[in-house]
């Protein structure tokens, strides 16, 4: 007999949707670490030869050449790199703060977390990304400025999720015991409530690194993003719209990047959606 | 009564709320930057100049002065003075809003059309050829940023195929406008021509805005239906001997609805309203997503906190209306 650990992660394995999710995050993760190694033209990130501008594909530049004459390939590669970096760094301080906010709020009743939800509805009275926008128009163009202003426009989104699990798990014997026995509230929040509401927490970290990519992009694509000489596939897009429709390779390419990526974290947060949620998993024979 | 009681809470709630919106666009404008004026002024703006429009603009009062003062001229729907084209900001937002509208509901009605019935059929379908690349197609819906879906349509049927237009809303002369609907105003004035240069206008922007929408409304739906098709009161006309069309296309479609219907405002405002920002971009849609970017590009402080309310505005009602509909649909949540 197998260990049910086991038998979750060959499922997970079986089902190729999920496993092609997991695989595209994991290359995505590898082109951003190896980037300077990857890239054919490494230094192209600085360098330009106007003389080769808007070459289309060939051998020795495998997805064509930029505006500046850049190698096409090497700045996407490094492109990953930024990505990541923005989305890690935005989902994770998003989660930070919204989480904590969510079970304080969730776990205590009275005018403090009402206050809190309320707060967390109004950002959520405002698209995303038009909060965003603002906020980092605000703040002006940089990478720190896009990482806080997709930070300050998705916790909502955490503490509302955190807030509606803490609620249900509230009122179970285990919480209830856990209190009987004397532990202290944080105690209580972090030891027992949070890993039983993490299941939803950690799918949810997936699809919002989808949704965070998305929103980067068109941050970089409005050139609210980073500045003009950082590769981002974004910029890289708008940059090339002027080229239409003859450098096509130029528009293509890193949009398609964008479109593999968050697909890939879709489609690892609906396999982890069907192994981890487990009110999901019991209709989940049903489901197909 | 249920019902009437319902409607009046939630226009109380509208009060707070929209409080909450100017308090967290008053933040955003007055309180983070370091200096709003000179954010205001632009960044051509003199000492002078910008110590003129500081007191001008009431910025060298205490904080909570200024923030009362801003929602006395927001009630009053003043959003203060587009530097650009030196015109209230809500003169040039109202002007554009019908061009959004336009877009907006042709693609949510092309979202609804398409999604919704592909949502049932891979339902009833499951694990089929079909409900597979349905889901393939939902899944990559939801993935591709929607301003280079936007530039490569453009690519493949204006520049390449020569099908549809580049940019903009019509060729020649736009019809009397009446309601600001091109295509409204076209057949209002039975000038079929128009009518049909609008809706070849309006093909590719409208496309692109349905697609994520289409996508999120498939997986919703069959989500939906799925649950619905496996429940006790499905089992029972099943018992009955219900003919499988009456139990699909009158009572699971109406159950998956109701859970739908609840997503459209989610879905008006997260892809249609915020993907208009974008799509209007690439389109040279003259809406108010148009509006906001060229304030961005202008620095045109006014112009995206204007906008910034207004799509907070848009979308509170367009969830209060969807709160109302939902009432209807589902007589459940009434009781």
């Amino acid at each position: 007999m197998t260990k049910p650990r086991f038998a979750v992660i060959r499922r997970f394995l079986r089902d190729r949707a999920s496993f092609l999710g997991a695989a595209i995050v994991l290359g995505l993760v590898f082109c951003a670490i190896f980037a300077p190694v990857l890239a054919p033209h490494p230094n192209d990130i600085y360098d330009f030869h106007t003389a080769n501008r808007l070459k289309p594909p060939s051998w020795d530049n495998p997805f064509g050449t930029d505006r500046m004459g850049s190698d096409l390939l090497s700045r996407m590669l490094f492109g990953a790199r930024t990505t990541l970096t923005i989305c890690v760094i935005a989902v994770g301080v998003a989660c930070l703060i919204g989480i904590p906010i969510g079970l304080i709020a969730g776990y205590y009743r009275g005018w403090v977390s009402e206050m809190l939800m309320r707060i967390a509805e109004i950002f959520l009275s405002v698209p995303q990304i038009v909060l965003a926008i603002a906020i980092s128009q605000t703040l002006g163009p940089s990478i720190e400025n896009v990482v806080l202003s997709l930070a300050a426009s998705f916790w909502p989104f955490w503490a509302r999720l955190a807030y509606a699990e803490t609620r249900s798990v509230k009122n179970e014997v285990f919480v209830e015991s856990a209190i009987a026995l004397g532990c202290s509230a944080p105690r209580v929040m972090l030891l027992h409530i949070l890993p039983n509401i993490a299941s939803p927490l950690i799918v949810r970290t997936s699809i919002g690194m989808g949704v965070t990519i998305l929103n980067a992009a068109v941050l970089g694509f409005l050139g609210l993003g980073a500045p003009p000489t950082t590769p981002e596939w974004g910029r890289m897009i708008n940059e090339a719209r002027e080229f239409l429709p003859d450098a096509w390779w130029y528009v293509t390419c890193p949009g398609l990047a964008i479109f593999f990526v968050v697909m890939g974290f879709n489609l690892l947060g609906d396999g982890l959606r069907d192994i981890l949620d487990p009110r999901i998993r019991r209709g989940g024979a049903r489901r197909g | 009564m249920k019902r009437l009681a319902i409607i009046f809470s939630r226009l109380i709630w509208l009060v707070p709320t929209l409080l909450g919106l100017i308090a967290l666009v008053f933040t955003i404008s007055h309180v983070i930057p370091a200096d709003p004026v000179r954010v205001i002024a632009g960044e051509q703006a003199t000492a002078e100049q910008i110590a003129a429009l500081r007191t001008k603009l009431g910025f060298d009062r205490p904080l909570w002065e200024q923030f009362l003062a801003y929602i006395g001229k927001v009630a009053q729907g003043d959003l203060g003075m587009s530097l650009f084209s030196q015109r209230p900001i809500t003169e040039d937002l109202m002007a554009r809003l019908p061009a959004t509208l336009e877009l907006g509901i042709a693609a949510v009605f092309l979202a609804v059309f398409v999604g919704v019935p592909l949502g049932v059929v891979s339902a009833l379908f499951r694990n089929s050829p079909l409900d597979h690349a349905v889901r393939v197609v939902s899944v990559s819906g939801l993935a591709i940023a929607s301003f280079w879906l936007a530039m490569e349509l453009q690519l493949l049927f204006s520049m390449k195929l020569a099908w549809t237009p580049l940019s903009g809303r019509i060729d020649g002369f736009p019809p009397e406008p009446r309601s600001g609907f091109m295509t409204i105003d076209a057949i209002a004035d039975r000038d079929w021509e128009a009518l049909f240069s609008a809706l070849r206008h309006l093909a590719l922007p409208t496309l692109t805005l349905a697609l994520p929408a289409a996508a999120q409304l498939v997986r919703l739906t069959r989500a939906g239906v799925l649950e619905v098709i496996n429940s006790n009161h499905v089992l029972y006309q099943r018992a009955m001997g219900y003919p499988e069309r009456v139990i699909v296309w009158k009572y699971v479609l109406r159950a998956a609805m109701t859970a739908t219907v609840t997503q459209i405002g989610l879905i008006f405002g997260v892809y249609v309203l915020a993907g208009a920002i974008v799509v209007e971009t690439v389109f040279d849609w003259p809406g108010i997503g148009l509006f906001a970017v060229n304030s961005i590009l202008r620095s045109d402080y006014n112009g995206i906190v204007g906008f910034t309310i207004w799509a907070g505005l848009i979308f509170i009602l367009v969830n209060l209306i969807v709160d109302l509909v939902h009432s209807f649909v589902d007589p459940r949540i009434v009781r």
